[in-house]
């Protein structure tokens, strides 16, 4: 004689939960962006062809895919910092195989296996022995940029077909949409469904809300860690022929402080840095909103250190943001709780 | 002559929910008052208010006769008062004594923070609550019991008036809630005023000598703990009779489903060797740290192991793979419901189809209309109260939060569910549901492997009692010989009754 309870499926309606998302707030942050700056900077939408929107997807591509995996990672509440080594290491093995005579395809692979290997190794390291990631992938990103900028010294490998360079900076004909971006565009289908619609995803996010109710529910912890650091490694890599290929230059200093970016754009799009919630989207239009910014910052003629200024401000800004709502949630939990 | 602590009429407020509707409650010096209620009667908030952690929205409350109003927690430390809760909040890698003087550390006079100064006075400390707890050792890894002792010498040390145990015993063994109540008294007897709040009536009588019930933040009652009896009380709290808080119905018991056979971890559990049949409850007994939980998530697969084996049917569950452990249909509902059983801030339906999420999948690919309708349907079967079926668990009380650990591992449809803890710290009414859910499910021959410190959930539940001593099974009761003076007596000696098989 049970009584039949109705339940709704949402606590709050459609468009709450729709617009006070962070990724809501960042679009419309982008749109205020754009529309302030046709306004307000004379040749913004007519700028030099440095500046265009092919440019500006274009420059953004490597860490949007970067940020992929990353995003992952950071749900589960670990951290890979040594995503950026990772890819000169990466653009610094391709060129001495490609300037050594490997085929340019066997080269490539190899290289984007080493950044498996390099994957492997922190997930090892985080998994097996049991040490915290970011101290693991502080040490990985100094050894892995040291072996890198070993590898070449100074000098770099520029000889890249032609050809093949400019196709992978070309577009996708007929629009203004990079191949670049639609490598990336592939990938985030995979990663975001991955995230978001599979089992797998599931335990992600569960391990990042909490380890041990993961382990209680079945959740592989150790091999999904394992796994997210291994597919970040080889998405680096990855980037790392794409990038050199995109700039004709293969050196180990290539990628510096690309992790810092991408955590940023990941962080600003409200994926929690403690694990457990977010989405790709959000990631991925946080690293939009930074490509967004920097494009008005340097039509204006600011500098990279004023747009490094900027950057670093609005990440703590989303951070401490972030935590200030979710204070003021739990306390609002809280005390409807105890009543 | 006046109270030593006053509250009357004082209501609470948040945003449109009244915790506290007209609650009062008299202390006074040299007396234990009980403060029992149902989860969500106001009692937290009661506390909370005389903790100085929320101010209140009407109402008078006097201390010594005068009234106060406490801005801050410091402030109503300042004025004698203590709260120790369920769940001690130690700094882990400060020592016993540093926690005890944290903020407040006695300086020699270059300076220097004094150890040998505060070593020696927490020593007296311990030494006045009859334990001796080393004052140099970590926090971290020390029981629960000795966490709320060193919360309870801190209050001494301040001086205070009032002291308020939260809910104390819950994560206590028999002889530590001895050893608790042998200091209640003294701090009694020393002319402390204690609030005591409890779901265990025993201990409530056998301490306490004022009672005060709470139910929708009211004062219902309060009496000299002679003029009532278990029965009285727990009418008030619910405002109905629960006649029986035990309904365990009989079960057809089938085949063996669960053998585990001579299970070792060195120093944790030794030759562990037991079987549970199909419908058939078996408690795992003992005191805290016996090992129970321990032998549980062994055999769950949780933690290691180093020798024996462990069945599901005849098929062996590999070792150190939950994954497995569930894919062969066993379920574990945890102890510690918010760490180990939910995601605290992931919806209801989330938590529900987190252990079967391969289930719900459609060629791999899951989605939120998938999972819709199994958490539907096993929220609904548990009686879960929530409005959405997103709400954040951590927005639940605590009877409700269990019953979406168990609709969790119900979903999975398991042969053997392991269940630690089933009813912890949740209210009377949501404790026999639990019981009859239990009941239920074994009556739909499943078998159930039971933990619990309750002495009459065990007595009341089991089909077969197994106590635990120091990692060894001690006792092999069976349902018609069971006495709670049987399962204390293998819990603590361990010899009158040797395991048969």
């Amino acid at each position: 004689m049970t009584i039949e309870t109705t339940y709704l499926r949402h606590d709050r309606p459609l468009w709450r939960r729709l617009l006070l998302r962070p990724e809501a707030i960042l679009i419309a942050a982008i749109l205020l962006i754009v529309v302030l700056s046709i306004l307000g900077i004379p040749n913004y939408l007519r700028p030099n062809p440095g500046y265009t929107i092919s440019t500006l997807l274009l420059n953004a591509a490597p860490i949007l895919i970067l940020l992929l995996p990353l995003t992952l990672i950071i749900a589960t509440g670990e951290i890979d910092i040594s995503v950026g080594s990772t890819l000169g290491l990466s653009s610094a093995s391709f060129g001495l195989m490609f300037a050594s005579g490997i085929p340019l395809p066997l080269a490539a692979i190899l290289s984007v296996l080493i950044g498996g290997m390099v994957g492997a190794f922190n997930g090892f390291l985080v998994t097996v022995v049991g040490l915290p990631s970011l101290a693991v992938t502080i040490g990985t990103l100094a050894l892995v940029r040291g072996i890198a900028v070993g590898m070449l010294g100074t000098t770099s490998v520029t000889s890249f077909p032609s050809d093949l360079t400019s196709f992978v900076r070309s577009t996708v004909p007929g629009t203004p949409v990079p191949w670049l971006i639609v490598v990336f565009a592939a990938l985030a289908i995979v990663f975001g469904v991955l995230l978001h619609f599979t089992a797998f995803g599931r335990g992600v996010f569960a391990i990042g809300l909490s380890t041990e109710t993961a382990t209680f529910s079945g959740v592989n912890v150790g091999r999904t860690k394992f796994v997210l650091f291994v597919l970040s490694g080889l998405t680096a890599a990855l980037v790392g022929v794409m990038f050199t290929l995109q700039y004709s230059n293969a050196i180990g200093s290539n990628g510096s402080g690309f992790e810092l970016r991408a955590i940023t754009a990941i962080v600003l799009g409200g994926v929690s840095i403690w694990g457990g919630t977010g989405t790709l989207l959000g990631a991925v239009v946080g690293g939009l909103f930074i490509a967004t910014v920097n494009k008005s910052l340097q039509i204006l003629g600011i500098g990279d250190d004023a747009i490094y200024v900027i950057t670093g401000s609005a990440l703590i800004i989303s951070v401490v943001v972030g935590s200030i709502a979710s204070v003021i949630s739990t306390r609002r939990r809280a005390t409807t709780s105890t009543a | 002559m006046s109270h030593l602590l006053e509250l009357h009429g004082v209501t609470k407020t948040f945003g449109a929910v009244a915790a506290l509707a007209g609650a009062d409650m008299v202390l006074d010096a040299g007396s234990i008052h009980a403060l029992v209620g149902e989860n969500g009667a106001g009692k937290s908030t009661l506390v909370k208010i005389i903790g100085g952690l929320h101010g209140r929205d009407s109402g008078e409350f006097l201390l010594d006769g005068e009234s106060v109003d406490f801005r801050s927690t410091a402030d109503a430390k300042h004025h004698g008062i203590a709260v120790i809760y369920q769940e001690p909040t130690l700094f882990p890698d400060l020592t016993v004594a540093e926690n005890i003087f944290v903020g407040r550390q006695p300086y020699t006079r270059f300076g220097f923070v004094n150890r040998a100064e505060m070593r020696r006075a927490t020593r007296e400390l311990t030494a006045r609550l009859g334990v001796a707890i080393d004052p140099d050792r970590d926090a971290r890894g020390l029981s629960i019991a000795d966490q709320q002792i060193i919360e309870i010498a801190k209050a001494i040390s301040l001086n205070a008036k009032v002291v308020i145990m939260d809910e104390p015993t819950a994560a206590l063994s028999g002889v530590e809630v001895d050893q608790l109540m042998g200091i209640a008294r003294q701090l009694r007897d020393e002319g402390k005023g204690i609030i005591f709040i409890s779901h265990r009536f025993d201990e409530v009588f056998a301490l306490c000598d004022t009672v005060t019930v709470m139910r929708d933040g009211q004062h219902i009652e309060t009496n000299a703990l002679a003029d009532v009896t278990t029965d009285m009380i727990i009418r008030q709290m619910v405002g109905r009779s629960v006649d029986n808080l035990f309904p365990k119905q009989e079960a057809q018991i089938g085949n063996v489903v669960l053998s585990v056979e001579h299970l070792t971890r060195a120093g944790v559990f030794e030759d562990v060797s037991f079987q549970v049949r199909a419908g058939e409850i078996v408690c795992l007994a003992g005191l805290v740290g016996a090992g129970r939980s321990e032998i549980a998530r062994a055999v769950f697969g949780v933690d290691k192991y180093e020798s024996g084996s462990v069945m599901i049917d005849g098929a062996v569950v590999p070792r150190h793979k939950p994954s497995a452990a569930m894919g062969l249909g066993m379920g574990f509902v945890p102890e510690d419901r918010r760490k180990q059983g939910l995601a605290m801030t992931a919806g209801v339906q989330t938590n529900i189809t987190l252990a079967i999420r391969n289930q719900v999948a459609k060629l791999g690919f899951i989605s939120s209309k998938l999972e819709h309708g199994p958490a539907e349907i096993w929220a609904r079967r548990l009686q879960v109260k929530t409005r959405a079926l997103d709400t954040h668990a951590v927005m639940l009380s605590g009877g409700n939060q269990q019953k979406v650990v168990l609709a969790k591992w119900l979903a999975t449809s398991p042969k053997l569910l392991i269940i630690d803890e089933p009813t912890r710290g949740i209210d009377v009414g949501t404790k026999s549901e639990v019981h009859r859910l239990i009941s239920e499910l074994a009556g739909n021959g499943v078998a159930v492997l039971m933990i619990s410190s309750e002495l009459p959930e065990v007595i009341g539940m089991a089909d077969r009692v197994l106590v635990v001593r120091e990692g060894r099974l001690t006792g092999n009761i069976s349902r018609s010989d069971v006495t709670a003076e049987a399962v204390m007596y293998a819990a603590t000696h361990g010899a009158e009754h040797e395991v048969a098989k």
